[in-house]
């Protein structure tokens, strides 16, 4: 089956992030195809790189970045959610003049028409944390 | 984009104060990006969610804009199909016929048969 996957939670906030990952990866390991993973609202914070959870916890950005590169998904990071909440590119990042950019380099920043096109060419879109 | 091909029945259902967290806006912002691509469109406000259609908003007063006058472009983009769930409206003393934007009273079991007729569903 062809799976979207929206998160709107941020990692630790609750459990939702860490079940939209793990719903990702069984979906993945169980033969399914993962169009997008779209991160909206408070999700994009699963995008922020400089996230730094305790050692001895488990890094879910740091997860949500390894299963992208494995499994080469398309990971996209609503922009206007991102940019309200201090998540940028270095593109965005120029743009407004900041000081730094946090976006983790996996994901890619873009508009809810990538969420549109998801919900039309995909089978079902799961939802998480709303 | 191919989404053009591709029509979908996608019901929103809009259950967040207009300006208590971001979720309501969320919501609009998704109702709009999809009726630019001409999918077909069913918008519900139930619970806290037909605070949005309270008239005589003063948003400004707390810095937020006026979610309310968004609301009013909705069938600029051509949603037409909005309903509000009958109890959540009474439950809040709010009277469907003097609204921010016109809906259709639907009942939950009226809601039920939106759900099931829709191919995707977004809650939030």
């Amino acid at each position: 089956m062809k799976l979207t996957v929206l998160v709107y939670s941020a990692p630790y906030s609750s459990e939702a992030a860490y079940s939209a990952y793990r719903f990702t990866a069984s979906a993945l390991a169980a033969g399914h195809e993962i169009y997008r993973l779209f991160f909206y609202y408070d999700g994009v914070h699963n995008s922020n790189a400089l996230s730094t959870p305790p050692q001895d916890e488990f890094d879910l950005v740091k997860a949500w970045s390894e299963l992208i590169k494995t499994h080469k998904l398309d990971a996209i990071s609503c922009v206007s959610s991102a940019l309200r909440r201090g998540i940028l590119d270095p593109q965005e990042a120029a743009r407004y003049e900041k000081e730094a950019a946090n976006m983790g380099s996996h994901f890619v920043l873009s508009g809810l028409g990538q969420l549109v096109d998801a919900n039309a060419m995909s089978d079902r879109v799961m939802s998480f944390g709303a | 984009m191919s989404t053009t091909n591709s029509r979908k029945t996608i019901t929103f259902i809009s259950r967040s104060t207009p300006y208590g967290g971001g979720l309501a806006k969320a919501c609009l912002d998704m109702v709009l990006s999809a009726a630019v691509f001409e999918q077909h469109i069913n918008l519900v406000f139930m619970d806290d969610g037909v605070w949005q259609l309270q008239p005589n908003q003063s948003p400004q007063d707390i810095n937020a804009k006026d979610l309310s006058a968004a609301l009013t472009a909705l069938p600029l983009y051509e949603v037409n199909n909005v309903f509000a769930e009958s109890a959540s409206l009474s439950a809040r003393g709010l009277d469907p016929k003097a609204l921010v934007i016109d809906i259709t009273p639907y009942s939950a079991q009226q809601i039920a048969a939106l759900i099931r007729e829709s191919d995707v569903v977004y809650q939030l």
